[in-house]
């Protein structure tokens, strides 16, 4: 600490001076840059001059690095002295689908060595498809006093023993928060370290776990927390322990249930019933697993002012949902599995005029001889009914050029468009054309779109449309699709505000590749794998570019020429020295 | 159409899916990919071809060894036999020898009546195995099983494979009919990492999937097994009504083992066998029937009504008396009594 006061004794010094010519004094304008909250803000702010920088430096108390390889943990603190909370995100994001290998990088412990001497006092740390060991998580907990917030999505490296060493050491821990990741389930006895005077967790998520946990000692925990607003449960809990919970914790506002299938007596529904309905600030509901329509209604008082229900992991029917969402007006979020079909979505457009973000998984992704699921009709009706849709993620076997026309002109809102349709390079099953006209209809009319991800069957007049219309898209998702080089040089040359782009399996090549050089230093990353690019034309990019880290990954047996899998970003920390030998660095 | 052969052996009963999903697995035959598939369906053939050489296979019945020449393949896919290949025995009698053994060879072709040979408990195993195996093809190679792990990474040689640089080549040769261990109703081969969903909800799926039994639009198919059979059979639970309609069937289905067990511990061989309730041959023969319940619990058939029977039971065990202690009293004071 004291050397950073010196340092800012030494800044002060300087800008005393600037201090004359501007209106400010440097604690004013701090103080006016700390109620900046937006990142992006932020770094507006920190450009404007120098004086601006440095308030801003030392205002900032959060700090987010989409690319954990874009900076140095160094650079962060030589930057922000002031550093409470960290959001990192590491892996290109198709590593959530197994396409980048196991022992990639975007491993933790070197930031959390910096950060345990320049941060001393971090509350906050939300982690992103990094790499966690359970030692970092010792040392993690061990390290920061002060430590409140974890939470770990797409993570993997660590195991329940990890969360057992944060459960007994941060003891001013307010939230856990364990989403999908790839953890080594031991067993469940990690709760039990919480030690019986802990009483500040708010936010507690181990629904993604597997292993039973002792039920008693959760018993006991949530009944002295008071605090707590968010449960998330696993599916070892069963329907009459959630209601000896519900009994202890109605101030909840986020609930996700355990397993929602048990044989119940009368009475014991009746119970489960009213403790559900009393908690009256619950706006999140999600768990359900194995929901039958037999045990549904006993949510229906409680979702009246639920605003977020996640049934994706309930593989309801379409009559089940029906009745649900009846009791469902304020729902704004909705996630669903496709076994609910496009008479569920019908329902969905009947009962939630509010509607803002619906996704629709598959049941059966793998399967496509089953003809179940949904198809665009569903989609169309949500799309009528529900006029402020922005967000879907849609899977689907089937979808048309009209039916896509007809969404965008209902809900011309739209900033996350994400269509799967699940069979590669499938067209419009009605006019067998390709899917191009639907996503040129999607760009030209919703103005606002800043997440986009195709598929079907798509020749470059796609891209075309999307580089010419697409003026607010950030992040592309591209699989099977496109012609020729063109599509991808259309895509680069237009979209001036693109930020991610992840393309694979297409024909695009080398004189692709580089129509975009400037355009990636404006970039966050590029990722493309199985494209027709060589290991010439990356070198080329890595010469031409400095600035930019051109990574290639090697799979076993391939074409030495070919550059099966490669990952594009700008960094100000030069090439990564961690990369394992399968990731080459041009 | 003699590509089915080599890649499905379930389709005995359902062919009209298993036409169509052959359809899609041979590209060259496909009508529903548009016309840029025609340009390049030699090369695709020819890509299916090389690929055919190299995947692993487990010789599934009806299939032929990896020995045949590149010629034969060609041949067979170019065969547009759209006839019901399994209506009778005559497009198996195109197989050369070297064809495996299986389920097709005992088809009666007259009613899709199917008749085990009792070659068919490798199949079966194989079947089994597959099935455990087809479910996890692309997943986090953490959690793949041995046989997944082989499959998988087979598919990512495989898969490896097409992606030479021809930049006008349809993209969709990249779901080729490779690597069809599949459970029926056969998959297509699953490309590494799509559609995109993230493991931990394939995962989730993929395990409640194999916890329950298979759902058409109301059916409901569990597995039956024997103790000392050796192979099991499906049975679809929502064409019974009740527990005498279900046991007439299934005694119906296991008599041929029954049979053999009555005589063989010197009870006496009952007339009529169509007449007895598996019940009491099962009682009779030292045998019981239970179920595994949704909760993962051995029960003993009989116990609840039969719509609870139903909507819980996950699949089915002939059980031997000696093991089902506990489980039903009843039964080994029976044995008792009469030894």
């Amino acid at each position: 600490m004291e050397s950073s006061e010196l340092k800012r004794s030494k800044d002060s010094v300087n800008s005393c001076e600037s201090a004359r010519r501007s209106s400010f004094p440097d604690e004013v304008l701090e103080r006016v840059l700390s109620l900046l909250k937006s990142h992006r803000d932020r770094s507006s702010v920190s450009l404007v001059c120098k004086d601006w920088y440095n308030a801003e430096r030392w205002s900032r108390t959060h700090v987010f690095i989409g690319n954990c390889y874009s900076v140095s943990p160094e650079i962060v603190a030589r930057r922000f002295p002031r550093i409470r909370s960290v959001t990192l995100k590491g892996k290109p994001r198709f590593s959530d689908f197994n396409l980048v290998p196991e022992n990639w990088g975007a491993d933790i412990h070197a930031w959390l060595v910096v950060f345990a001497a320049e941060y001393p006092f971090l509350e906050e740390l939300r982690l992103k498809r990094m790499a966690i060991s359970d030692e970092s998580l010792e040392f993690l907990a061990v390290s920061f006093p002060n430590f409140k917030a974890l939470s770990l999505l797409s993570c993997d490296g660590f195991s329940t023993n990890g969360l057992a060493a944060i459960a007994t050491h941060c003891k001013n821990l307010t939230e856990l928060d364990i989403q999908e990741n790839g953890i080594d389930d031991i067993g469940g006895s990690w709760l039990s370290c919480f030690p019986e005077s802990f009483t500040t967790l708010e936010v507690l998520n181990f629904a993604n776990l597997t292993s039973d946990i002792n039920f008693d000692a959760l018993e006991k925990l949530v009944g002295r927390c008071k605090s707590m607003r968010v449960l998330k449960l696993n599916r070892s809990v069963s329907l009459e322990q959630l209601q000896r919970l519900l009994v202890n914790a109605p101030q909840l506002a986020e609930l996700g249930t355990g397993l929602f299938s048990q044989e119940l007596t009368i009475r014991e529904y009746e119970e489960l019933e009213s403790a559900l309905s009393n908690c009256k600030n619950m706006h999140t509901l999600s768990g359900l697993w194995d929901a039958t329509g037999i045990y549904l209604p006993a949510l229906y008082l409680a979702c009246t002012h639920l605003t977020f229900l996640n049934l994706s992991y309930a593989a309801l029917q379409s009559v089940e949902l029906a009745k649900l969402l009846a009791h469902c007006p304020q729902l704004k979020r909705l996630w669903v599995l496709d076994t609910v079909e496009d008479k569920g979505l019908e329902a969905v457009g009947l009962n939630c005029p509010l509607l803002e973000e619906l996704r629709v998984f598959p049941a059966d992704p793998f399967d496509d001889e089953i003809v179940h699921g949904v198809t665009e009709a569903g989609f169309v009706a949500v799309s009528f009914g529900c006029p402020r849709l922005h967000y879907v993620l849609y899977f689907c076997r089937q979808m048309t050029n009209a039916a896509v026309a007809t969404i965008v002109q209902n809900c011309p809102d739209f900033t996350h468009f994400r269509l799967c349709i699940m069979n590669p390079g499938q067209p419009d099953y009605l006019t067998n054309e390709p899917m191009d006209e639907a996503f040129g209809a999607v760009v030209r009319t919703c103005t606002k779109l800043q997440r986009l991800s195709v598929s079907g069957l798509l020749t470059d007049l796609t891209f075309e449309y999307i580089g010419r219309y697409a003026k607010n898209l950030e992040t592309l998702s591209v699989a099977f699709a496109g012609r020729s080089d063109w599509g991808m040089q259309c895509v680069l040359g237009g979209c001036p505000k693109l930020r991610k782009l992840e393309i694979r399996d297409c024909p695009f090549g080398n004189a692709a590749l580089l129509s975009g050089l400037e355009k990636y230093e404006s970039m966050r990353s590029l990722w493309m794998s199985a494209c027709n690019v060589t290991m010439n034309g990356c070198r080329l990019l890595a010469r031409e570019m400095p600035w930019l880290n051109v990574e290639v990954m090697k799979e076993d047996g391939s074409d030495d020429s070919q550059a099966d899998k490669v990952y594009v970003y700008r960094s100000i920390a030069g090439p990564r020295r961690d990369a394992p030998p399968s990731v080459l660095t041009l | 159409m003699s590509t089915p052969l080599e890649h499905d052996y379930i389709g005995l009963a359902e062919t009209s899916s298993m036409e169509r999903s052959s359809e899609k697995l041979s590209s060259s035959s496909s009508s529903s990919i548009p016309s840029i598939e025609d340009k390049t369906s030699k090369t695709a053939n020819d890509t299916c071809l090389n690929l055919k050489e190299t995947e692993l296979r487990l010789g599934l019945p009806g299939s032929q060894s990896p020995e045949r020449k590149l010629s034969l393949f060609g041949q067979d896919l170019e065969t547009n036999d759209k006839s019901n290949g399994f209506a009778g025995s005559s497009p198996l009698k195109n197989l050369v020898s070297g064809a495996k053994r299986g389920f097709s060879d005992a088809i009666d072709g007259s009613n899709g009546k199917w008749v085990f040979s009792m070659n068919g408990k490798s199949d079966v195993e194989l079947a089994k195995g597959a099935a455990l195996a087809s479910p996890r093809v692309g997943l986090d190679s953490k959690t793949n099983s041995q046989q997944a792990k082989t499959s998988a990474s087979v598919m990512k040689e495989v898969v490896g494979v097409p992606q030479s640089p021809k930049p006008v080549q349809d993209k969709n040769n990249l779901v080729p009919p490779v690597n069809d261990h599949a459970i029926a109703p056969a998959s297509k081969a699953q490309v590494v990492g799509w559609p995109p969903i993230r493991s931990f909800r394939k995962n989730s799926m993929a395990s409640n999937l194999a916890k329950n039994s298979d759902e058409g639009a109301g059916c409901l198919y569990v597995k039956v097994s024997m103790d000392g059979a050796p192979y099991l059979r499906k049975v679809d639970l929502k064409t019974y009504n009740n527990y005498m309609e279900f046991s007439s069937a299934l005694e119906k289905m296991f008599s041929c083992f029954t049979i053999g067990q009555c005589n063989s511990s010197g009870l006496p061989a009952r007339d009529g066998l169509s007449e007895s309730r598996l019940m009491d041959l099962l009682h009779g023969s030292e045998y019981v029937l239970t179920y595994e319940d949704k909760d993962g619990d051995w029960m003993l058939v009989g116990d609840v009504p039969w719509e609870m029977f139903t909507d819980s039971c996950r699949r089915l065990r002939i059980m031997k008396g000696s093991e089902a202690i506990g489980l039903a009293p009843r039964a080994m004071e029976k044995c008792k009594n009469q030894n």
